[in-house]
Order: structure tokens, then sequence, then C-alpha cells
């Protein structure tokens, strides 16, 4: 049986190397994907406690469940209008690195 | 040393293998590939954890809609490689050093949880029990009606506004 902690190693191991792609890739795109499988890792660790938790009478709770079945759905609605902006701001900038989208600085 | 361990170990060495992977690829769509790839391990490990129904959701939603999305812009934009810029020399370095830490700060916490036992007690075993998907579903109705219709007219408010923000603006002679 595997304890539990691995996951939860996992899925605080899936959000560093997410961090580590918003922080060093310059592409819009990756960066949406680094944010991807940081919300994938917030997933699996909710997953991983919901299938340890015990009603009293010892019947599963899945609260857990329901919540990443949530999260997949908001993710989803926001991948849809964030892939929107970015297509916008090529269209504009003809560009997605992030490093020249400084128009509204100063 | 049984099946179980093996399995996971595989699949965790996988599951971290096509992030970096996505990380450091440097076309674009080797990066969405490798995210799909990331993204139908996380399922399995959803199986293994007694979600059926999440990992199924994760396979359609996740890799199948989300992930062919990305790919979609990823070709509208032509964006498969980014010319090399100058990037600040030390932006790498405290990046992988602050990663460093964080993985470094959750290992520690789940290492020495069980000798200050500030926390709440954990089994410590993950089941091999699958969730009934009845009970589920009838939870996701009753219990959980709310947001799911909330869900549903997000999902609505998430098309159109798509659909806005891509229209040509109408010019008003």
């Amino acid at each position: 049986m595997v304890p539990i902690d691995y996951y939860i190693l996992l899925s605080a191991v899936l959000f560093a190397i997410g961090v580590l792609g918003v922080l060093i890739r310059r592409n819009a795109l990756i960066i949406f994907m680094s944010v991807e499988l940081m919300l994938n890792s917030a997933n699996l660790a909710m997953v991983a406690f919901s299938s340890i938790l015990k009603n009293p009478d010892g019947t599963q709770v899945f609260s857990g469940q329901i919540f990443v079945f949530f999260v997949i759905a908001v993710a989803a609605a926001e991948v849809a209008v964030g892939l929107a902006l970015i297509v916008e701001i090529f269209k504009s900038k003809r560009s997605i690195d992030v490093d020249q989208m400084n128009s509204m600085k100063g | 040393m049984n099946l179980d361990l093996i399995l996971f170990f595989i699949l965790a060495l996988v599951a971290i293998g096509t992030a970096m992977g996505m990380l450091l690829s440097r076309n674009a769509v080797y990066s969405a590939l490798f995210l799909v790839l990331n993204f139908i391990t996380v399922a399995v490990f959803y199986l293994l954890l007694g979600a059926p129904f999440i990992a199924m959701s994760q396979i359609t939603v996740y890799a199948g809609a989300i992930m062919v999305l990305f790919l979609f812009v990823i070709m509208l934009l032509g964006a498969e490689s980014l010319p090399q810029a100058e990037v600040l020399p030390w932006q790498r370095p405290l990046a992988i050093g602050l990663a460093v830490i964080l993985v470094g700060e959750a290992a520690y916490l789940l290492i020495t949880r069980a000798t200050t036992g500030a926390n709440v007690p954990l089994p410590g075993e993950a089941p091999n029990t699958m969730v009934n998907l009845r009970e589920l579903g009838m939870a996701l109705f009753n219990q959980y009606l709310l947001p799911f219709e909330v869900t549903s007219i997000l999902l609505l408010v998430a098309m159109v506004g798509a659909i806005v923000l891509i229209r040509k603006e109408k010019r008003v002679h």
C-alpha cells in the first residue's frame, strides 16, 4: 500500500515545477500551461486526501472528488477566456513574449 | 516493496519527467504534448486513488479539450519556437533556488509531521476501493446542486466572453 505522504510530496513537486515554469519561461502559452500544471497538482492532493477520509459510519467521504470536478470545470472556462485574451494580444503585438507586454508600464 | 509501490514510483517518475519536459522544451508543441502525457499520468493516479469518474473527466476535459485548445492556439499563432532574447542572468538560478526551497519545505513538513504530532494523525494508507459512482452522482445533484448550476452559468459566461473577445469591432459611422 502507498502511504498518502508520497502522493502529497508528488503534488508538491509538480506544483514547484509549475512555479518554475511561470517564473522562468517567457512564452505566454508555456506560462499558462504551467498554471494548469499547478492546478492539476492541487487536484491530485485533493483526490489523495479524499481517498482516505471516511465518515464516522465507515462510508467514504468524497467531497474532495466533487471539488476536483468543479476545479476541472472552472479551469476549462479559464483556459477558454485566457487563450482568447492571448490571441487578442497577439493580434496587436505580433508576439507572445511576456517581456514585450509592457505597454501599461509607467 | 509490493506492486502498488513500484507502480506508484514508475508513474511518479513519468509524471515528474513529463512536467520537466514541458518546462524545458524549446518547442511549444512538444511542451503541450508533454503536458498531455502528464495529465494522462495523473488520471492513472486518480484511478489508483479510487476516483474513476474524476480520472475519466480528467482525460476528457483536461487532456482532451483544454490541451487541444492549447494546441489550436499554438498552431494559430505560429508560436512553435520563440526567438531567444536577453534574460536577466540572475533570474534563472534564483527561480530554481526558490522552487527547491518550496519542495524542501513540503518535504520537511511531511517528514516531521509524525514527530511533532501537531496535525490530525492520518491513517497513512491509500485504499483500493473505487468510489460508488451512484452515490457521487446523488451527492452532486442533491447536496452540491447550487455549485453545479453556478458552474454551468460560468461555462456559459466563459463561452460568451471568448466569442466577444475575438469578434471584430464594428465601426460606427
